[in-house]
């Protein structure tokens, strides 16, 4: 097993290791941050006032239907067109390609996952909401503890799925230069001419990941379901 | 910023609209591709042949665990590299690049194809067993069997499912650009370089990518009502 290409893939193990650890920082902080920007928008969505629902509306129509790439380069390369944006606070935040891909990611899972966590709340059974206001519940209490951890528990097997496509998207920021596992393979099979080992180990790494991510959401599922404990 | 976009000397409007006619034309292509291989995966998956079920789960489960830009990546720089192979088999050196657009439309139906292979699988299931049994009753075979009591009923359940598919391969056809196909994302990117206005070409092709899921999602829905005429509701 000493072949050229066997060495050649082990001298770029490093690399892979540091793509993937960037890979995982990338999703996590963007899934992170994501939830709770889709919670606010999902509330928003569901307000009665008019206005709040039509931005939360008009937010996640746009984000969901154009592509990720765009966005991500609206962001890196559209706002550093503005001279106004080059001398605000935010320039140095927004000059560099790893906030300008957390920034596009979490704006486009936030979108997603409002629609997901609207289902959510809107599953939550009425009857629950009429015995905490009999309770003496109402407004934000209400929401906090009767409405969200239920509507977080019923979303819970749809979010899994939108967690494993952020995992998928985030292979767009090696377009803006980010060296994270697709950017890694890719530099890689540039380099040793192997492009069909190199993008395979890749995916291999990709598919141990969304394994990962199955169990852990149905492990998190059965802890938060009391019947299935 | 107005001839910038038009038709006129300085204006990308012309190329604008001919990648916006790409873009359908590997999206819509891709589509097409992807429902072949989804229908033959899911007919697999249904059928009692082990082998091919293994082989269907195995399709759906890699594609839809890794990256679409991964599976470009993988079909362009990989099929090179194979063709080159090949071609150095039959005695002729030097590099091979194989056609951006081929290659395109099937990296993108593949992966469509493994989102269709689901949704045609679960329509096929909801269809109810006791039609097939009662078409077997009155003596239809196996093909008039699918061509009359399946097919159109697996269509049925399976369009608001196979609507959400082509939104998504639509989007994945932006990926393209990154091997050099000159789609409407390549052409923004291209006009953006040249006129150095990144955001007015981004937004335009956003824009335009919204334009057609909107379009289409029209479509889907209109398609959705003449599918299901004369079918009642549970609610509404």
């Amino acid at each position: 097993m000493n072949s050229p290409l066997v060495t050649a893939l082990m001298a770029a193990l490093p690399q892979f290791v540091t793509g993937t650890w960037l890979t995982v920082q990338l999703v996590a902080l963007s899934l992170l941050v994501g939830l709770v920007l889709a919670t606010l928008v999902a509330v928003m969505r569901l307000s009665h006032l008019a206005p709040l629902s039509w931005v939360a509306r008009g937010y996640i129509y746009v984000f969901r239907s154009t592509p990720l790439l765009v966005q991500i380069f609206l962001i890196y390369y559209g706002l550093g067109q503005f001279d106004a944006v080059r001398q605000s606070v935010l320039w140095p935040l927004l000059r560099e390609p790893y906030w300008c891909a957390i920034i596009a990611f979490v704006l486009n899972t936030g979108a997603y996952t409002a629609e997901i966590m609207r289902g959510g709340i809107e599953a939550v059974p009425h009857g629950q909401v009429e015995a905490a206001r009999a309770c003496g519940m109402g407004g934000g209490l209400l929401f906090r503890r009767i409405i969200l951890p239920q509507a977080f528990r019923l979303a819970l097997p749809a979010y899994g799925n939108e967690i494993i496509l952020m995992l998928q998207g985030s292979a767009l920021a090696s377009t803006i230069t980010l060296m994270e596992l697709t950017g890694v393979a890719k530099a890689v099979a540039a380099r040793t001419f192997q492009p069909i080992e190199v993008f395979c180990l890749a995916g291999a790494v990709y598919l141990g990941m969304s394994f990962l991510i199955t169990r852990g959401v149905q492990l998190a599922e059965r802890r938060l379901t009391p019947v299935k404990r | 910023m107005i001839d910038l976009l038009g038709f006129g000397g300085r204006g990308w409007g012309l190329q604008l609209l001919q990648g916006m006619g790409m873009t359908l034309l590997v999206a819509v292509s891709a589509y097409l591709w992807g429902l072949a291989l989804g229908g033959a995966a899911a007919a697999l998956k249904l059928s009692g042949h082990r082998g091919g079920r293994v082989a269907a789960d195995v399709y759906t489960t890699i594609v839809r665990g890794v990256p679409s830009l991964l599976v470009i990546y993988l079909l362009f720089f990989g099929g090179n590299s194979a063709a080159t192979w090949v071609v150095s088999l039959l005695g002729f050196n030097g590099p091979v690049e194989l056609s951006a657009l081929p290659v395109g439309i099937l990296a993108v139906g593949t992966v469509s194809g493994a989102y269709s292979a689901e949704v045609l699988r679960g329509g096929a299931l909801a269809v109810p067993h006791g039609q097939v049994e009662a078409a077997k009753a009155l003596g239809m075979n196996r093909w008039l069997t699918f061509r009359h009591v399946m097919l159109p009923q697996t269509l049925r359940y399976a369009l608001p499912g196979l609507g959400n598919v082509w939104q998504l391969t639509l989007k994945d056809t932006s990926l393209v650009s990154v091997v050099a196909l000159v789609e409407l994302m390549r052409v923004a990117y291209l006009a953006q370089g040249a006129t150095r206005q990144p955001f007015l070409f981004f937004t335009t092709a956003g824009l335009l990518y919204l334009a057609l899921a909107g379009l289409s999602g029209r479509l889907f829905a209109r398609a959705e009502g003449w599918a299901g005429r004369g079918v009642r509701r549970a609610a509404r």
